[in-house]
């Protein structure tokens, strides 16, 4: 069956990037503490061996540039929704140029790729929450009009709506899907602020899981065969009451990231990765 | 978008709108004098004048013979003229022009005629005087009552005869457009009489791009040919569907099944196309495969005009069921593959590739079989983000291009392809339009204190109604679970009545349910598909025809401002708690120096426990194009048990109260107490508005089933005439919209009361000025006794005219007895017609005698070119058909003429 009736959640591919080394000295960030590099390393790889090794996706990895050092954060460079894939024009002028491996990488798997080429249109794909029938767009910092209306554009079959994103980097940096139509959000005003905005937006009723932390409402759902409900979610050290919630979904295998150091440079555990459901591309 | 308190938008609006009134009111005072003068006169004058207002078939020969062109010409032309432009819908603003220059040719006439209406009203303000009357015109009225009861009978002929004469007296001075607006000039130029119906070739295109040709009496209302389609294409679910026709500024509009053909489309196209209206959200939930086929052909369409865009990879996939459905498996060897498929178009932007991908999925399809296939083909559909909705050009308050979207859901709004508001059904507290202006009230969020009102830019004040239209079918489809109840005691007559009146989903769901036949064959036929002329264009043109407005806003100008139609939705208790308060506001209303406090009581508590209960009110206000506001209120009690959605309607420029009180002196001492169940007609209302548009009309036929042998007292509850002298008016005419101020009240509470099924319901009717009110009650000889006639029409000083009239039909034997039950109410309205059929059952302790008491109310409104005798003869004959054993008691017909400007 075809992209509107895929299971939500169910990926098969992973497009990740490796870390550079200016990421600790030169990566864009909000605050202002030091990196360990070795330890983001460390954290990075756990996260590659999960996304292989313990949920089976094929994992292809591009080569980290030292030139693009937030080049890891992969997820901004690319929106793929079923076969299409959306090579987005980042808002950051220093990361434009990563989506160049991204499009050649998303190429080689067989998607249809669509180019943001208006240089009015910004968009990173943190900003980009799909909910499984639908888009929710964060306009922010990084993120247009003019971004969303060629997302929009891209994916036709779904409604594309605006959320201004007044705080935090982006959208996703306070929220996340946790399951079908379950949407995990933080609890600052901001956050709840948006929530209501998408809710009242959607035809669609979403169920909201509220975690103390913002930044821990940053998860990686799947559902995937085999393993039914898995959520990546950030460790109880770094959240511990955050976890708490977490803790109480039901049937859902949680897995635990450590993601401290990609954190100072506002990374947060989706940032890392695009996620392709290969199987649902007819 | 502008946010800013509804109450006081509202308030603002009617402010302008009573400034425009003060002319007509001096006018209204100098009618008021010539009322007076002319007294002498009235007698003669009755009897023809009544005779005038009579349905022409109801006259027979002898009004026919009527030469005298005062009397003959003014009845149903005046009204009809009169109506205002908003209420006939899209095709209204066409006529306008026409409508003008009659209605200036004929000013001298309407003046007459303007003039005796009212002296008779007065006079029949008074029982006894009407029962002069009533002797005086004996003669006519036994004829008519013959007539009444052929008509009864259901003699279509006549009306179409009717119909032929009027067109054939029209046709000459009219030329062209003499086919629209035969009905503009009816009853009174009738000349001769034709034996013959005159047929019309209707083209309907159907789904399958095939043509559907059918001849029909050129008097039909669009759902005969709505159902003549329907059995053709032997559709049972078919409340899915409609009927659409391009008006002439080449917008699709939908055909209103209710109201006659003729008088919508304006033209001698009769072209129609036969389309999905409301596009169920879960296919699946259809009961039979054929109705699934149709709803494919049309979203097949859809998606291919792209009207519902879709990415490529549904596009192939659609398509893939698309040719599963219709060639069945894949065959390698099959010719057929491109060659076939260019004549399908799957896609706006069709290719190669996707034709590959297509046929590629078709090859997954094996083994479907075509009732499989159109239902994949309909679940991937209806996840598509634009699947059933409407969309609707407009700007926002900046001025900023966006689309409206109407769907089961609500209203969204779309800035670019971006979704950037959303307004779900149950958070639109109140939809109205206002010129080009279109207005959705908000319901106040968790943490708002006040309810904020939301305005849109259309392009024109056409574009502004279909919006609102398509709002109030879309909610009262998906969201209802019958439709809104007759409008009830209230119409507007002016603005827009407009009301859905089919079956609502839950309603058809029940239907589809019940269905029980065989799947029925049906062939597909896809391939003959061609495209089609009348679905060619997107639903949303940019087209401005701001030239037609023009036009005739040089006349209207004052009403421009006023056209204004809303409906109020209400969901929450919070709303009904509100309405109640408003209550008491009515009810001062409904106090006339006849009535005891003690109904008030009655009436109060009855709305309360209506109130309880869920009910929906719809409650629309409409103003015409002129400057009147107009709010009709609709409460409607729900058998299930949802939500109570109300509709209300805000402020009554007229107020116009009929009460039908019993008459009967042995009754309880407070008579008019009785009267709490008691119906309330509705008798066409003009408002100021239609300075332009002066007439309406109202027809009311009632019938009454006597189940209990009391039914000799009912008569002598003879209806009473209350005829309101200024005293009672005003405070009536304070109500009225030209005090902003008072408006506010009514405006929240007055729809529910209102629509507390019957009681002294208060029927408000502000009158300009200018506006004459005439009344004339037919009794049938069966019923006589239980014949009221009441009509009243009172001057105000203040250039008001308000005619209450208060009709107790029912007998309470305690001031506590039941108010009675409203057990059905269906409102059909259209722009130019409302029908509201009420059926009310009452029961009454009478002097230890019980009796139960049905009455089956018509109320036929109409403002402009209506045909009230054929709808008057056609509401008689359904009601006949329905209610054998029951009796037509009553006819009334109600005309109100406003003079127009052109006077000026």
């Amino acid at each position: 069956m075809a992209g509107l009736l895929t299971k939500f959640g169910h990926y098969t591919h992973a497009v990740v990037r490796g870390i550079p080394a200016s990421l600790a000295t030169e990566a864009l960030r909000s605050s202002q503490a030091d990196v360990d590099l070795d330890r983001a390393h460390r954290e990075h790889a756990e996260y590659v061996a999960v996304l292989r090794t313990r949920l089976g996706l094929e994992v292809v990895e591009l080569p980290a540039d030292e030139s693009l050092p937030d080049c890891v954060f992969v997820e901004d460079a690319a929106v793929v929704c079923g076969d299409t894939a959306l090579v987005t024009r980042p808002g950051a002028e220093s990361r434009r140029a990563e989506t160049e491996a991204m499009k050649d990488a998303l190429r080689k798997l067989g998607l249809n790729v669509v180019e943001m080429t208006d240089e009015n249109a910004t968009l990173d794909g943190g900003d980009v929450l799909f909910t499984g029938q639908e888009f929710f767009v964060g306009l922010s910092k990084r993120t247009n009009q003019r971004g969303a209306e060629i997302l929009a554009d891209a994916f036709k079959d779904y409604a594309v709506s605006t959320v201004s994103v007044t705080e935090g980097l982006h959208l996703k940096s306070f929220c996340s899907m946790g399951g079908p139509g379950l949407i995990l959000i933080g609890s600052s005003e901001h956050a709840q602020k948006a929530l209501k905005i998408m809710q009242q937006m959607s035809d669609h009723r979403y169920e909201k899981l509220t975690v103390p932390d913002d930044l821990a409402a940053n998860c990686v759902y799947m559902n995937l065969p085999d393993k039914g409900h898995v959520l990546l979610h950030s460790t109880a050290d770094m959240f511990p009451e955050s976890f708490k919630v977490l803790e109480k979904l039901q049937d859902y295998t949680l897995i635990p990231l450590s993601n401290s150091e990609k954190m100072k440079v506002d990374g947060a555990l989706t940032c890392c990765s695009v996620l392709i459901n290969k199987t649902a591309n007819i | 978008m502008t946010t800013e308190a509804g109450t006081e938008t509202e308030v603002k609006e009617k402010a302008e709108e009573s400034a425009a009134q003060p002319d007509q009111s001096e006018k209204a005072t100098e009618e008021t004098k010539e009322d007076v003068t002319a007294e002498g006169d009235k007698k003669e004058k009755e009897g023809k004048g009544i005779s005038r207002y009579l349905p022409t078939w109801l006259k027979k020969q002898k009004s026919l013979n009527q030469t005298s062109p005062t009397e003959d010409v003014p009845p149903s032309e005046e009204q009809k003229e009169g109506a205002p432009p908003e209420v006939n819908g899209h095709a209204e603003e066409e006529e306008e022009d026409t409508e003008e220059k009659n209605e200036t040719e004929k000013s001298e006439q309407v003046k007459e005629k303007e003039a005796e209406p009212s002296a008779e009203v007065k006079e029949e303000t008074e029982p006894v005087k009407e029962e002069k009357v009533e002797e005086e015109k004996s003669e006519e009225k036994s004829a008519e009552e013959e007539t009444t009861k052929a008509a009864s009978e259901g003699d279509e002929t006549e009306e179409v005869q009717k119909e032929l004469e009027k067109e054939t007296a029209k046709a000459p001075a009219e030329g062209e457009k003499g086919e629209a607006q035969t009905s503009l000039f009816q009853s009174p130029l009738k000349l001769v009489r034709k034996n013959k119906m005159k047929l019309v070739v209707c083209h309907v295109t159907l789904l399958d791009g095939t043509d559907y040709t059918c001849e029909v009496e050129k008097r039909v209302k669009g759902q005969y040919v709505f159902f003549k389609v329907c059995e053709h294409l032997n559709l049972v679910e078919k409340d899915y569907f409609g009927l659409a026709y391009k008006d002439a500024h080449d917008h699709k509009c939908w055909l209103d099944p209710t109201k006659e053909i003729k008088r919508q489309i304006r033209s001698n196209n009769w072209q129609f196309s036969f389309n999905v209206k409301f596009y169920p959200p879960d296919p699946s939930l259809l009961s039979e495969d054929l109705t699934r086929y149709l709803l494919c052909l049309q979203l097949r369409e859809d998606v291919a005009r792209g009207k519902l865009p879709c990415s490529f990879v549904t596009h192939a996939l659609l398509g893939s069921y698309t040719l599963q459905a219709e060639l069945g498996d894949y065959e390698a060897d099959q010719p057929k593959p491109l060659d076939h498929m260019n004549q399908l178009t799957f896609a706006p932007n069709q290719n190669k590739e996707m034709e590959e991908k297509i046929l590629e999925l078709h090859k997954s399809h094996r083994g479907l079989t075509p009732a499989q296939a159109d239902t994949l083909f309909l679940e991937n559909a209806k996840k598509l983000s634009m699947y059933g909705v409407d969309l609707h050009h407009a700007k926002d308050s900046e001025g900023v291009d966006i689309m409206l979207g109407v769907c089961a859901n609500g209203l969204l709004v779309y800035k670019d392809k971006l979704r950037i508001n959303r307004f779900a059904w149950p958070k639109i507290l109140k939809i109205s339009y206002k010129r080009n202006n279109f207005y959705i009230k908000i319901r106040p969020g968790e943490t708002e204190q006040f309810e904020s009102t939301v305005g849109f830019k259309l392009q024109n004040h056409r574009s502004a109604k279909r919006l609102w239209k398509v709002c109030v079918e879309n909610h009262s489809f998906f969201r209802l679970n019958a439709p809104e109840p007759p409008n009830k005691a209230r119409f507007l007559t002016l603005g827009s009545k407009f009301r859905y009146s089919g079956r609502t989903q839950a309603q058809t769901r029940v239907a589809s349910s019940l269905i029980d036949r065989p799947a029925p064959n049906f062939e597909r036929t896809s391939s003959k598909r061609i495209s089609r002329s009348l679905d060619g264009a997107p639903m949303i043109s940019i087209t401005d025809t701001s030239a037609g407005e023009n036009g005739r806003e040089p006349h209207l100008e004052l009403n421009s401002d006023s056209k204004t139609a809303e409906v109020e939705i209400e969901e929450t208790v919070v709303v009904q708690e509100v309405s109640k308060a408003t209550k008491p506001a009515i009810v001062t209303v409904e106090q006339v120096p006849s009535e005891p406090p003690v109904k008030v009581e009655e009436a109060m508590t009855v709305a309360e426990d209506e109130t309880a209960p869920k009910r929906e009110s719809v409650s629309s206000e409409s103003e015409s194009e002129e400057e009147a506001e107009y709010h009709p209120n609709v409460h409607v009690s729900l058998s299930h048990t949802q939500i109570p959605e109300e509709k209300e309607e805000d402020v009554e420029e007229e107020v116009e109260e009929e009460h039908v009180s019993n008459g009967t002196p042995v009754d309880l001492p407070p008579v008019t107490q009785d009267t709490p169940p008691i119906e309330v007609r509705e008798v066409p209302l003009e408002t100021p508005q239609s300075v332009a548009q002066p007439k309406e009309d109202g027809v009311a036929v009632e019938e009454e089933k006597p189940v209990a042998e009391v039914e000799e007292e009912e008569s002598t509850d003879d209806p009473m005439v209350t005829p309101e002298e200024a005293p009672n008016g005003l405070p009536l005419a304070d109500d009225a919209p030209d005090s902003p101020g008072q408006e506010e009240p009514k405006i929240n509470g007055q729809p529910l009361t209102v629509e507390t099924e019957r009681h002294p319901q208060v029927i408000c009717c502000t009158e300009p000025p200018v506006v004459k009110t005439e009344m004339v009650t037919i009794s049938d000889t069966f019923a006589a006794q239980k014949t009221e006639i009441a009509t009243k029409e009172v001057p105000i000083v203040h250039t008001e005219t308000k005619t209450i009239t208060y009709e107790a039909a029912q007998l309470d034997g305690n001031g506590d007895a039941e108010p009675g039950v409203l057990m059905t109410a269906q409102t059909i309205t259209s722009e130019s017609l409302c029908t509201t059929t009420t059926t009310h059952i009452t029961k009454t302790l009478k002097g230890g005698l019980s009796e139960t008491r049905i009455e089956k109310r018509i109320v036929i409104t109409g403002d402009c070119d209506i045909d009230h005798d054929e709808a008057l003869a056609q509401a008689i004959k359904e009601a006949k058909e329905q209610h054998p054993d029951m009796s037509v008691t009553r006819v009334v017909v109600h005309k109100e003429t406003e003079l127009a400007e052109e006077e000026d």
